[in-house]
């Protein structure tokens, strides 16, 4: 029985070592005195190549380590596909043990662990979307995206290029920035065209690809030549529109890479707005009792085309005065 | 709005899904049905899928051929069925904690793999859509049966020969018996090890092509943790089905129609909080495992390790 239990050991650490294998190893602390490195440690729910919500936040750091000069002045790490929220807890904690300046936690499902570990540290500061609670702790950051205003802008779209009447929409599920996006989706399209149909799918899961795909399949059958989703399982229902030749408009990250026969054009969260914020006052001294909405007008969600799809002119322009009217307040969102 | 539930083209909708749906879940639940009733419970099922389906993705995309694809899941699958059976026959390690190790394995690999060789989701060219002649013109029965990919069809086709091998065979009856008393089978020759590690592999097999369904024919895209708890359900579904594979093939259905069924309920606006839809499929299988439970009867080995007497 030895041997067994030696071998299972052997596996059970194998695993969990090729679990953890996904994010590189903590970099060395920096011994120049000279440079003043900022350090940011992230954990993430999904992959940071989901092409959705982790890969925003992922791509907005990247930028903004090029911009401040490379990983000498501003240096991440991360722990991505943390869908189990023990794991996230788990790691959260390592990152604020081991000093960094700012620990995010990506994932709405992370708030409660937060606010039990950053007590804790008092040193360190946290940031946490989206949400906008921030607990009243002195070291935690909230942040969260106004998606329905990009969501609005996808809709007219989708209501001012469907041929059939009908849009088609695949959630993950109903509740946060998902529900949020959503609505803002089904107002655009309501307010550029009454007679549309907007028909919404909310498959109950993140991670479901294959429920993502049928749940693209029923909208197809139900006649919607026009679709749209959110969440990182909706490369299932990406899938399904390019075979069917379906548009499709993204939102979260860019996902024209996937299809870029069918897909118009893409809401991206650009978090780097956020950060640089927290960047500055974490450098004044302040850790944390503030939140941030990232907006159309202040450049955390943007309207990236795709250059490879023929948008009507009169389209384009009518979503680009959407987006104008929205930031200058001569449109509001009425939100169901 | 109800009524519109019973429109054609709904019928056929729900239809066409739920076969589609349900074809991971018959390979991987078919594969797991003879390691049952062998007497070994694996439920590293979810992990051989996951790998299974990260070979079949890569090959395909590097090779451009997604039969070479299916014949990595394949020996992916094996590879790991190869592992599960050395651990629990030879070393009789405990059948549920080794499987979960194996899930978790098969979880974290198939994602440093994505991670290392691919990088971002990317798609490939898999399975097409294979309409078999005539049938597939039939109104309605034609989109439904006749319409899907080779991989779907071979699901289907594999619960008749399984209920085949399992009843009508010698080797059916060897891993029957080895299932239900490996003693009795033992002292009349039969090698209780070998159909065991056949049965284990086979099962891994199956459980990589469930993963290849999903990433090369139904999906063509790999993303980390795909199959999302899909193997487990299939380890559900083998309990649901009473360990028979048309049993099996009934769970996998119920269970993959009303799901499609729920995602009709919702773009027909019939007005049930997408959150109750979403619970149908699974309220519906602990009511029929409920019901079932009374009447049918586990492998009576099933994980026990075997041990020769004296």
């Amino acid at each position: 029985m030895k041997k067994v239990t030696w071998i299972l050991t052997v596996l059970l650490a194998l695993s969990l070592v090729l679990s953890a294998c996904g994010s590189p190893a903590a970099p060395e602390i920096s011994t120049e005195g000279e440079i003043k490195q900022f350090r940011v440690a992230v954990v993430m729910p999904s992959a940071i190549n989901d092409l959705a919500f982790s890969q925003s936040m992922y791509d907005s750091l990247v930028m903004i380590q090029e911009e401040m000069g490379g990983s000498e002045y501003f240096d991440f790490v991360y722990s991505d596909g943390m869908f189990v929220v023990d794991d996230a807890a788990a790691a959260i904690r390592d990152y604020a043990s081991q000093g960094f300046d700012l620990v995010i936690a990506h994932g709405s499902q992370y708030g409660s662990s937060l606010q039990e570990i950053a007590p804790d540290f008092p040193e360190t500061a946290f940031a946490w979307g989206t949400t906008l609670e921030t607990f009243g702790q002195p070291n935690i950051f909230a942040y969260e995206a106004a998606s329905h205003e990009g969501g609005f802008v996808n809709g007219t779209l989708a209501a001012s290029l469907t041929k059939t009447g009908v849009v088609g929409v695949v959630g993950p599920i109903e509740t946060g920035d998902a529900k949020l996006y959503v609505d803002g989706f089904v107002a655009g399209v309501k307010a550029t065209n009454p007679d549309v149909t907007v028909n919404v799918n909310y498959i109950g899961s993140f991670s479901d690809v294959a429920l993502a795909a049928e749940a693209a399949n029923t909208h197809i059958a139900a006649g919607a030549d026009v679709m749209a989703g959110t969440a990182q399982m909706v490369v299932g229902a990406i899938g399904v529109a390019k075979e069917n030749g379906v548009l499709w408009i993204g939102t979260q990250a860019n996902q024209t890479s996937l299809a870029p026969e069918i897909v118009v054009a893409n809401q991206v969260y650009r978090w780097d707005v956020v950060v640089r914020e927290i960047i500055e006052l974490i450098g004044q001294g302040t850790l944390g009792g503030k939140s941030f909405v990232i907006t159309l007008e202040n450049g955390g969600e943007v309207m990236e085309y795709n250059p490879d799809f023929a948008l009507p002119a009169e389209v384009k322009a009518l979503a680009d005065s959407t987006v104008q009217g929205i930031i200058d307040g001569s449109i509001t969102i009425t939100l169901p | 709005m109800i009524s519109d539930l019973f429109s054609t083209t709904v019928l056929i909708g729900i239809l066409a899904s739920g076969i589609r749906l349900a074809t991971p879940y018959l390979y991987a639940a078919i594969g797991e049905t003879f390691s049952q009733r062998s007497g070994v419970l694996n439920l590293g099922v979810e992990g051989q899928m996951l790998l299974g389906s990260f070979a079949a993705f890569y090959v395909t995309l590097i090779t451009g051929n997604m039969w070479l694809g299916l014949l990595a899941a394949i020996l992916v699958g094996a590879a790991m069925g190869l592992a599960m059976s050395f651990v629990t026959v030879n070393l009789h390690a405990k059948q549920g904690i080794s499987g979960i190790g194996f899930y978790l394995f098969g979880l974290g690999m198939s994602d440093l793999l994505f991670q290392k060789l691919v990088g971002t989701v990317e798609t490939v060219r898999g399975f097409p859509r294979l309409s078999i002649p005539v049938l597939s013109g039939i109104p309605g029965v034609g989109d439904i049966f006749f319409n899907q990919n080779f991989l779907v069809y071979g699901a289907y086709l594999l619960v008749p020969v399984a209920w085949f091998v399992l009843n009508k065979t010698t080797l059916g009856l060897k891993i029957r018996s080895v299932g239900e008393n490996p003693d009795a089978a033992d002292s009349l020759g039969v090698s209780v090890n070998r159909i065991r590690y056949f049965t284990i592999i086979l099962g891994g097999i199956f459980s990589g092509i469930a993963g290849a369904s999903l990433s090369i024919a139904l999906l063509n895209v790999f993303q980390q943790n795909m199959t999302s708890g899909l193997g487990f359900i299939a380890v559900a579904l083998v309990y649901f089905g009473g360990w028979r594979p048309l049993g099996v093939l009934g769970g996998a259905l119920l269970f993959s129609m009303v799901n499609s069924l729920q995602l009709w309920v919702q773009v027909l606006g019939i007005p049930i909080p997408s959150e109750l839809a979403v619970m149908m499929p699974y309220i519906l299988t602990i009511i029929v495992l409920v019901a079932v439970a009374s009447k049918i009867r586990a492998p009576s080995a099933l994980t026990k390790p075997f041990e020769r007497e004296g």
